[in-house]
């Protein structure tokens, strides 16, 4: 049931459909749909800050406009952009990868996406109420103490939500994985990026409480007159940068390890060859993993921790370089050797190397503490995270969405318009962001609202701005693809890529049940195997049976409405009484959903053996 | 650390030149041409660790050449199936090992550096003084000196000056690019760095850490100049006298607006007898004003900036604290004239440039 199945019926039913659906490969769409809008807007966002940077002593917007533009900026892009997009594709693919017919939890899932959206709303609507929030998207304690107006407290309502949704996500994967493998699928035959989707989930599940409870502290502070980090009443601000490091270093590596999985995958279907050193692979990726919430200080070098802290999280960090080489080389190894398909996806993940390696090398240079005393807070901090967030992250989100167009819609998008798209954004990407390492260590600190005339800042910022045109142009002409592609796109077959795990063994778009027949995997790349050695289909795991599915449900929708209410009511009750009956009455609504889905028996349905059947032959016909 | 600079002075030098040829920047302001030693710290561990991921980068970019070049699809072997590779011992392991090694090269000098530059033990010996942030200056308090001054911090050329950062209100980050990198000024704590300059001039020192409207107009002077004026400058700062200054006549009447108006509430001026350790005024304290090398952090100390400033500051520094003091352009221009007329010293920002 895709896209031409459900465009028969009325536009109500489609959209009360995609409401209450608690098929993951809808919800991995729904957050692709969530998470896109909101990259659309980050990026706005990040052109008001390049305009207004474009030449010295500028006055585009206030300074109270850009900290707000780049406070939301960062927040919308990590929180809102990057995660829901990733998560999205992990919803889509991974399932299909391990051979399940869902994920383990589909109303969580559900319950996931749409408090993910009504966060990121809340947040938003800050725009329309007083002032989005201006204290960065770190929102160090002593500035957010001191911001005045609403702002801050809407990052901390929108977030609070947002964060839970993505909590959920995170266990959600984690159960699945380790529940829900098909047949024959051990982990050390799982691909890449559905082991990536697992330690991702871990991190998820060890990292996210740690902002949940610095949100918590700043909202009693900045509501109930609590002190956690008010210096003047014996609190301490340096606490809350722990805290959110301690989130915010594993954060990087949620937005980063999912997409190693994908260029895992697309190396190594378009080179036509196994990934090289697999099991090496997966260990480096645990690792990465584990040192990731080593080193959360490296973000503190100049708050004074003194020389011992310095030093351990200065060679901690450093020794995140090993496992990311040892990637880096397996990838390359993946290729040697290989018949190497050059179309879109495989461009992003072409241009990943180059770009992600200068990342990753200016990580290894940020480590290094007492250099890091001149690069700290300086542009130069800002080129590195943008090229490792989108020399890796957005790089991979394009990949991914590229090599799993088809899978999700059916029609591949168009190559060419791909292809430009990819140089527009790369060369836009190199010309912005390079040019900011110099500019940092020439004396330019990032969140800076104007920088002043004859302090020969001025050419680089001009360049940095010309490449963001570039970059914007890129997303214009893939937006233009999408529409493109769905009018005139190129029908997919089931497996246009040739490829090898068992996503590409069933129909573009799959069924909603996924497997007629959960399918039996004998070894690591299952569909390629049957293609070599078996007749090229994936052998059925299991006897033809009824098929037991989970309803759809409005509960998640209703449920995370009721929070956005009261998250609403959390922000106003300090203003007006008013505030109080939305936070109750959204809570009370919340928790209602709550007991009516806890009282009410719902055992789901049944496919029965004969649709299924139907459906085979069907198949066998094709 | 000098023995590692030794070995490694060459390629220093070879590659200082060519991000000279680059464009480093303004000196002075810029991270790339360092003139103090916390500054050439770091600048030489930027320098080893930017050669050794260059070597890296350069492993990689050959591999990925010759990957694309000679593995790329080509015609006639469309259909061609590769051998499916499962790994290679030997190569994971000298890929495992290389890095290793590498990290090693840049982490020994890493913390080296970073115990070296966090010693204190000498304090005592040298001179103490108390750095505070505040939205959106800064104030320094010389400890043995008994000197109050704000934004223009005057220190020695060639001597270990200890600094006592704090904040008075948020986070703030204290940053001479070319003298030495950033320190946090932390509401809740005093962190200590020292400064050792190399050369006489007036550098730029910036704050890093957004603290606010004006985080990007919280600039601050140091200025260095000879152990001889440096003696001179605390002299004369340790001996004026506000009742007794040759002013002008429409100065006067600004020094008496400015008492009229209440300023010295938030703004001290002179007055060494009542030296207090440890007090940070409302607003910048205007001792030697007249010398300034900006004001406001970032204006032109003109007649015209500053009446623009008495009576328009919001639109000139979004976000500052100062008052606004409903005075006429006439009030404003004779406290200007006042504020331009206190020169206190001999030793300016001018006659360093000199």
């Amino acid at each position: 049931m895709g896209i031409a199945a459900t465009e028969k019926r009325s536009i109500g039913a489609f959209i009360w459909d995609y409401l209450t659906t608690v098929d993951h490969k809808k919800i991995g769409i729904l957050y692709i749909l969530g998470g896109g809008f909101f990259f659309l807007l980050g990026g706005l966002e990040a052109m008001v800050i390049r305009i207004q940077l474009i030449e010295p002593n500028n006055d585009f917007v206030s300074a109270q406009t850009f900290n707000e533009m780049l406070t939301m900026h960062g927040t919308t892009m990590i929180f809102l952009a990057a995660m829901p997009i990733i998560i999205g594709l992990m919803n889509v693919a991974m399932p299909l990868q391990i051979g399940a017919r869902d994920v383990a939890f589909p109303f969580l899932n559900a319950l996931g996406f749409w408090l993910f959206m009504f966060g990121g709303i809340l947040l938003n609507l800050s725009w329309f109420l007083g002032g989005a929030p201006d204290a960065g998207w770190t929102s160090y304690a002593s500035l957010a103490m001191d911001s005045p107006g609403h702002g801050v407290d809407f990052y901390i309502s929108g977030l609070q939500i947002a964060g839970a949704g993505t909590l959920m996500g995170g266990i959600n994967f984690i159960a699945t994985i380790v529940n829900m493998r098909g047949p024959g699928m051990t982990y050390l035959r799982m691909p890449m990026f559905a082991w990536a989707t697992l330690i991702t989930s871990i991190l998820i599940l060890f990292a996210f409480p740690a902002l949940t409870i610095n949100l918590f502290l700043l909202m009693f502070d900045r509501m109930f007159d609590t002190a956690f980090f008010n210096v003047n009443l014996g609190g301490n601000q340096v606490i809350y940068q722990h805290l959110f490091w301690i989130f915010g270093h594993p954060e990087v590596y949620i937005l980063i390890l999912p997409v190693f999985g994908i260029f895992s995958d697309v190396f190594s279907t378009f080179s036509k060859k196994r990934l090289f050193g697999y099991t090496a692979m997966v260990f480096a990726t645990m690792l990465i993993a584990f040192l990731g919430f080593m080193v959360w200080a490296h973000h503190m070098f100049t708050v004074g921790l003194g020389p011992v802290a310095n030093a351990i999280f200065a060679v901690g960090t450093m020794a995140i370089a090993v496992p990311t080489g040892i990637k880096i080389f397996n990838w390359l190894a993946t290729m040697w050797g290989g018949n190497i398909t050059i179309n879109a996806a495989m461009h992003w993940a072409l241009g990943f190397i180059p770009s992600f390696t200068i990342g990753g090398m200016t990580g290894v240079m940020l480590g290094s503490a007492v250099a890091d005393y001149q690069y700290h807070d300086t542009y130069f901090v800002v080129a590195h995270f943008h090229y490792v967030i989108i020399g890796g992250t957005v790089f991979g989100i394009f990949a991914g969405l590229h090599y799993w167009w088809p899978k999700m819609f059916g029609k591949i998008l168009n190559e060419t318009l791909g292809k430009i798209t990819f140089w527009l954004f790369f060369i836009g990407f190199h010309l912005t962001f390079m040019i900011q390492h110099f500019l940092g260590l020439m004396g330019m600190p990032r969140r800076y609202w104007v920088f002043l005339e004859g302090r020969e800042l001025d050419l680089g910022n001009f360049i940095s701005t010309i490449g963001a045109f570039f970059m914007a142009a890129g997303v214009i002409v893939f937006l233009y693809n999408i529409i493109h592609t769905a009018i005139k796109g190129e029908q997919a077959g089931a497996d246009p890529w040739d490829g090898r795990t068992l996503e590409w063994s069933i129909a573009s778009p799959p069924p909603y049940y996924n497997f007629e027949q959960l399918p039996l995997t004998r070894g690591l790349d299952p569909l390629w195997i049957e293609k070599t050695e078996g007749n090229g289909k994936i052998v059925p795991g299991e006897p033809l049976g009824d098929v037991h599915m989970p309803n759809g449900s409005i509960l998640p929708f209703l449920m995370s409405f009721g929070f956005f209410v009261a998250g609403l009511g959390f922000i106003y009750q300090v203003d007006h009484w008013l505030g109080y009956i939305a936070l109750y009455g959204g809570m009370a609504f919340a928790i209602g959903c709550m007991i009516v889905r806890s009282l009410k028996d719902d055992h789901g349905y049944y496919i029965p053996k004969e649709e299924l059947e139907e459906a085979l032959v069907e198949r066998e016909a094709d | 650390m000098k023995r590692l600079l030794g070995k490694t002075k060459l390629l220093f030098l070879l590659s200082f030149i060519v991000l000279l040829l680059a464009g480093c920047g303004q000196e002075n302001l810029t991270a790339l041409i360092p003139k103090g030693y916390g500054a050439d710290s770091s600048f030489y561990l930027i320098v080893l660790t930017t050669i050794v991921m260059t070597f890296v980068f350069l492993a990689v970019i050959i591999i990925y050449s010759i990957v694309l070049i000679r593995f790329r699809k080509k015609k006639g072997r469309e259909d061609y199936i590769p051998k499916q590779v499962e790994g290679n011992k030997t190569l994971e392991t000298v890929w495992t090992i290389i890095p290793i090694i590498l990290v090693l090269i840049m982490a020994v000098p890493t913390v080296l550096a970073t115990f070296d530059l966090a010693d204190a033990s000498d304090a005592d010996e040298h001179i103490n003084i108390h750095v505070t942030g505040k939205q959106f200056w800064w104030h320094f308090d010389y400890e043995k000196e008994q000197i109050h001054t704000s934004q223009d911090l005057y220190i020695p050329v060639n001597t270990k000056v200890y600094l006592h950062v704090k904040s008075d209100d948020v986070l703030h980050s204290f940053w001479i690019p070319s003298l030495h990198g950033k320190i946090d000024a932390n509401p809740e704590n005093v962190n200590t760095i020292f400064i050792e300059a190399w050369e006489e001039g007036v550098y730029q020192g910036l704050c890093a850490e957004l603290c606010g409207l004006s985080h990007s107009l919280m600039d601050f002077k140091v200025i260095v100049v000879s152990e001889e004026d440096y003696d001179q400058w605390v002299q004369d700062m340790q001996s004026v006298n506000v009742d007794d200054e040759s002013l002008d006549a429409v100065a006067q009447d600004g020094k008496a607006l400015f008492e009229e108006n209440n300023c010295m509430n938030c703004h001290a001026i002179g007055s060494p007898a009542d030296y207090a350790p440890g007090r940070v005024p409302v607003g910048p304290d205007l001792t030697n004003f007249g010398n300034r090398d900006k004001f406001a952090g970032v204006l032109e100390p003109t007649k015209e900036n500053l009446v623009e400033w008495l009576i328009n500051n919001e639109e000139l520094k979004p976000g500052n604290h100062m008052k606004n003091m409903d005075l006429t352009e006439d009030e404003a221009g004779k406290i200007a004239e006042y504020l331009m007329q206190l020169k206190h010293s001999d030793v300016t920002p001018e006659s360093v440039k000199d």
